[in-house]
């Protein structure tokens, strides 16, 4: 994973001047919130629901370990294989032999968070094959070379017209001068060019929604087609995932699936929601010769063990992201991260470490919109305050929060004395404003007035009206 | 096995150190239940809100004039391919011009294939591979005409999975909830529908009593 979120702060100014990202941003807000409202509106069970796929996915985690080895024993009764990895560059050399051993040259992939986490297009591009991915969103992104944006709508930062500039670029066997003016035509065109890679393709990879242990399968939750292409027509199909994935049944997995369309997308379920279990079978008119799962670890059984296990819950619908007023004001490039919004701030630092992504779990502000959707009902704003605190023992952040911090405790300790120095720091923020309404500059603080003003305080303290109050 | 996997689960273990836990799947939706003419009713409304298109035939053997009617309707050119699965030999498919039965190939325009079931809670289709089926049947043609038998629209996904699985039959290598065409909204979250699947979603029902 190449997290840069140690840039966040520059990421964030320079994400500010970005009109079109801001535009995009903006639809995508406003849509995708009202999308979500009116498909929830029309299932009166949708809470219900939340509450049995949380409870799934917690029983899911306390039974993983039995989850995964039944699982395991299923696929391998069906002629398939797992490969445990415990880190990205075990889970890339693993997919690499496998394409090695099947002879590939082209390799289709579907869309999976979990190969970008494991930087796997680079590793196989380092190995030699051809890889292509062939989700229109990530394919225009592999293009450009970028990374997805969110993690449902990968290319939602992009506009129309750099779709067609990327394909003017990347397909110059086809007339200069057709027209790329509408969505439609830019799609025709990624059906056609990728209809050809399906084909030839020696290896299909895809990512994985869910992992039912009862039967071995590997389900996928998807609107294109692609997903199920890449596994159907290839002789090799490789699914990438993340341990936390496995569940027990399909029921469950159904429950789940009722969730997570609505959340991600708005839609009642996706279009294509495909359950893969084991290789093809000797009599089967077709489908994959060989079928194998790979598991990938990287830090999740590390969260696990820890405090913030509930992360590990999630679905990936990137509804947090959708409605997090931070993601909406900034995008998903400027966390530098795989996985952006409040889902990837709990994620990155435990992934990449906290020293790398210390400015993360500070790009929240606590209004509790991820939690209000999460379909499967994690805290995020408490798990995020958990890595600030992380972060404050590990002596990350500046050391005059740090000072301001100690100063603010001691004083509360003693209500007397706060509220003395409650009152002082009025009437000296008034005596700074010479008269002003607003502080534009403060000291210790330049960085947070340098984007807002202060409002000065009027009148007297809480508490002093408070006692005032009583005292009538 | 490897020494990934034994570190993987001893670390999974280490972080659960209670007993196993009992998991209950959640409720399945009123819409998911109903009498038979109900169920009907709002499968057809689901396909509609999916943007696949329907129609009703009353016996086995019309179900070809219907994929006639519909195929000049759209004007589609090009090799009609159906599977073999049993369920549409009743269906007289041979006066369908083009028809040939068998596996896919990408020359191919519209593609016919049974249904393991319809299913009232979205307007979805169940699809299964098998011995007389491709799984890219279902994905490969620009056109797919998918055939319901009536007698198997059921009310929920879990009750799909039942008639696929009665009698313990096995997971087939592929099993798929279809509801609609194929759709995008990657380009500026403009819906596109088609995009590497099929374009055209068409469901014949067939309410003629359960297939032969």
């Amino acid at each position: 994973m190449q997290a840069d979120s140690a840039r966040f702060p520059d990421n964030v100014a320079a994400a500010r001047r970005d009109a079109t990202l801001l535009g995009a941003l903006d639809r995508l807000q406003r849509d995708a919130r009202a999308g979500r409202v009116e498909t929830v509106a029309r299932l009166p069970e949708f809470e219900a629901l939340r509450d049995a796929a949380r409870d799934i996915r917690n029983g899911a985690l306390a039974n993983l370990a039995a989850n995964l080895e039944r699982f395991e024993a299923n696929v391998v009764a069906n002629g398939g294989a797992v490969h445990w990895c415990r880190d990205a560059a075990e889970a890339c050399e693993a997919v690499a032999r496998i394409c090695r051993e099947a002879g590939a040259k082209t390799v289709a992939k579907g869309k999976s968070m979990v190969t970008e986490e494991i930087g796997l297009n680079a590793a196989l591009a380092g190995a030699g094959f051809d890889t292509v991915e062939t989700d229109l969103g990530e394919y225009v992104l592999q293009l450009r070379d970028e990374t997805p944006s969110h993690i449902v709508i990968p290319a939602i930062h992009l506009t129309k017209d750099q779709f067609a500039e990327t394909f003017r670029g990347a397909h110059g066997d086809l007339p200069a001068d057709r027209s790329l003016e509408e969505a439609r035509q830019i799609t025709d065109e990624a059906r056609c060019a990728l209809r050809d890679v399906f084909l030839r393709a020696d290896v299909g990879i895809t990512g994985a929604n869910f992992l039912i242990a009862e039967t071995g399968s590997v389900a996928i939750v998807t609107n294109e087609g692609n997903g199920d292409l890449a596994q159907s027509l290839p002789r090799t199909h490789i699914a990438v995932t993340g341990i936390e994935k496995a569940v027990g049944t399909v029921e469950e997995a159904l429950t789940l699936i009722r969730v997570l369309a609505r959340s991600a997308t708005g839609q009642e379920i996706s279009a294509y929601t495909t359950f893969a279990t084991g290789a093809k079978r000797e009599d089967d008119a077709a489908g994959p010769e060989n079928f194998h799962v790979v598991l990938v670890d990287n830090g999740r059984s590390d969260l696990l063990a820890g405090p913030k296990r509930e992360i590990l819950r999630c679905i990936r619908c990137g509804a947090c992201q959708t409605v997090c007023p931070v993601y909406g004001a900034v995008g998903g490039h400027a966390y530098g991260a795989v996985y952006a919004g409040p889902v990837g701030s709990v994620l990155t630092p435990a992934l990449a470490g906290l020293e790398k992504s210390k400015h993360l779990p500070e790009a929240s502000s606590f209004c509790g919109a991820c939690e209000a959707v999460c379909p499967v009902r994690i805290p995020l704003p408490r798990l995020l305050r958990m890595w600030r605190e992380d972060a404050f023992q590990a002596h990350l952040g500046p050391k005059v929060m740090r000072w301001g911090l100690f100063a603010w405790s001691a004083l509360t300790a003693w209500p007397w004395a706060y509220r003395t120095a409650g009152g002082i720091g009025g009437r000296m923020l008034r005596l700074m404003a010479m008269g002003r309404g607003r502080l534009t500059r403060l000291p210790f603080a330049g960085k947070w007035t340098g984007g807002r003003d202060l409002p000065v305080p009027e009148g007297g303290t809480f508490v002093g009206k408070w006692h005032g109050r009583r005292g009538r | 096995m490897s020494a990934a996997r034994d570190g993987i689960l001893a670390k999974i273990r280490a972080a659960n150190p209670g007993p196993a836990v009992a998991v209950t799947p959640g409720p399945i939706p009123a819409r998911g239940r109903g009498e038979a003419a109900e169920l009907r009713q709002r499968f057809y409304g689901g396909l509609d809100a999916a943007g696949a298109g329907h129609a009703t035939v009353t016996g086995w053997a019309e179900v070809a004039g219907e994929i006639e009617r519909f195929l000049r309707a759209l004007g589609a050119a090009g090799p009609v391919v159906a599977s073999l699965d049993p369920m549409l030999d009743p269906c007289g498919l041979d006066r369908v011009e083009g028809l040939r039965r068998g596996v896919p190939d990408a020359g191919d325009a519209v593609s016919v294939t049974g249904t393991v079931a319809g299913i009232a809670e979205t307007g979805t289709l169940m699809v299964r591979s098998g011995p007389d089926i491709a799984n890219a049947a279902h994905f490969l043609t620009d056109t797919h005409v998918a055939v319901v038998d009536a007698a198997r629209i059921v009310g929920a996904y879990e009750d799909a999975f039942a008639l696929l699985r009665a009698g313990g039959a096995p997971m087939p290598r592929n099993v798929t909830l279809i509801t609609g065409p194929s759709r995008s909204s990657d380009i500026e979250r403009i819906l596109q529908i088609g995009v590497h699947g099929p374009r055209t979603l068409h469901v014949v029902v067939c309410d003629a009593g359960p297939a032969p």
